[in-house]
């Protein structure tokens, strides 16, 4: 996936208002299948995978005894039996060891990344584009909802998932047909003005939907509480792996929180810069760009909690000068339908 | 696309003399490179800048570089329609896109710098390297 196939601000723009393309294979897809499956997932994963239904999709993260964030994968429920995990790229390898580490007897862990291609459709042009191409009937499949079908002729699985506040499709695909479908796809994105999308948009279109990227926003110092994931907390399930300490920090509350920013000059933050409030180094930013919609400049960071509230008013250090912001409600963006 | 009255850096900006007077901007090339310009960091005007160091900062929407000054001396004067509209970098690189004007003190600087030919045979080479 290239950063950026036009302009990232283009791109950004075109699946905000039409229909983008993305090639995101480098995702990693992990099967697990076998009786135990469930009763391993549920060790692994801090959301509920026992309330899911076949053809459903659960956003969670996978955490560390002491809360700290794995990895964070969409989990696809395919059968009682078999479950597929869709991993960030950087931590596929990881992901597996972790896995193996606390696998039982009667599961079967298969890396399937190699040989899947994910292509990604997004824009409220979407359902429409998709449909011309597919029997499957998209007005009945919900959001966080799979099937399989034909898209093109060619057997995918489609999801109704993204990573863009857009609404939208991802396509799951044997790796031989990849090409074909992305081929299909281009085909009537471009006939509708659409775009293939790079990297760059991805993260600029994620960003201001404010979804968490892996490595810059959450990792293994971060909890899903921090980060404002306490909704894929299923604190009543039983027992899982980082329950405890998150139960504690539940219950202790936390001391800082990953908050939106937006600049007020013209200034862009970026990841890594320095948080000030009133000379005291309080936090540093973890995703920092020109927000494309919006025609400012925003960004997320930790924040101790009771610097944390909206308004409150920050400084960034950018090489060597302060600017100053302040803390926004997010998502920055949110799509109109 | 690298008129030939200008004088290159390696670090892609420009300079035009007139008299003792440079302007600086960046080449159609690095525009095209960097895409998207959506911020342009620039000196106060009466700063005192030395050659190949940095003046001030381009940003694309992933990324910031810093610009390299081409000759030493004082900032007269800055593109200050560049707050607005950075992306008159992409539109007009050579007009409209400049950035600082200098007051050089030392113009033999100038002959250290790369003609438009030179500039233009070293991004065939990278890009055929």
């Amino acid at each position: 996936m290239p950063v950026q196939y036009s302009s990232i601000i283009d791109e950004h723009l075109t699946v905000r208002s039409n229909l983008g393309l993305f090639d995101i294979s480098h995702m990693g897809e992990i099967e697990i299948r076998g009786a135990k499956s469930l009763s391993l997932i549920q060790k692994l994963i801090t959301n509920d995978a026992a309330k899911m239904v076949d053809g459903q999709v659960l956003y969670t993260p996978m955490c560390t005894e002491t809360g700290g964030i794995v990895d964070d994968l969409l989990l696809y429920r395919f059968a009682a039996d078999r479950y597929m995990l869709v991993v960030n790229a950087s931590n596929i390898e990881k992901d597996l060891e972790w896995i193996h580490a606390h696998s039982e007897a009667g599961v079967a862990v298969e890396n399937r990344s190699d040989e899947t291609v994910l292509v990604a459709l997004q824009g409220q042009n979407a359902p429409q584009c998709l449909q011309t191409l597919t029997e499957v009937n998209l007005t009945t499949l919900d959001y966080y909802r799979f099937t399989a079908g034909e898209v093109a002729g060619i057997p995918t699985i489609i999801s109704r998932t993204g990573y863009t506040g857009e609404i939208g499709f991802e396509f799951y695909v044997g790796a031989e047909c990849g090409v074909d479908l992305w081929n299909a796809l281009y085909e009537v994105t471009n006939a509708i003005g659409g775009k293939p999308i790079g990297l760059g948009a991805r993260d600029t279109l994620r960003l201001e939907a404010r979804l968490c990227l892996y490595g810059n926003d959450i990792d293994e110092t971060t909890t899903p509480l921090e980060a404002g994931l306490r909704w894929t907390i299923a604190f009543n399930k039983g027992s899982f792996i980082g329950r405890q300490a998150l139960v504690r920090q539940n219950d202790e509350g936390i001391k800082r929180r990953l908050v939106g920013f937006q600049m007020l000059d013209r200034s862009i933050a970026r990841a890594h810069h320095a948080v000030y409030r009133k000379d005291q180094r309080i936090g540093e930013i973890t995703s920092g760009a020109p927000s494309p919609s919006l025609k400012c400049n925003i960004g997320l960071a930790y924040l101790p909690i009771e610097m944390s509230k909206l308004n409150t008013k920050i400084e960034i250090e950018i090489r060597g000068k302060r600017h100053p912001a302040k803390v926004v409600k997010t998502p920055f963006y949110r799509a109109s339908i | 696309m690298f008129p030939a009255d200008l004088k290159y850096m390696k670090s892609h900006e420009w300079a035009r003399r007139e008299g003792d007077i440079v302007d600086v901007g960046v080449s159609d090339y690095a525009q095209a490179e960097i895409q998207d310009v959506v911020y342009v960091e620039l000196p106060e005007v009466g700063t005192i800048i030395e050659q190949h160091k940095a003046f001030g900062v381009i940003e694309s929407v992933k990324a910031a570089f810093d610009l390299y000054a081409p000759v030493s001396g004082a900032v007269v004067e800055i593109n200050e329609g560049l707050e607005d509209a950075p992306e008159l970098v992409n539109e007009a690189p050579y007009d409209a896109g400049w950035m600082i004007r200098i007051r050089m003190s030392d113009s033999s600087e100038l002959e250290g710098l790369m003609s438009a030919s030179e500039y233009q045979a070293m991004i065939e080479a990278e890009e055929n390297g």
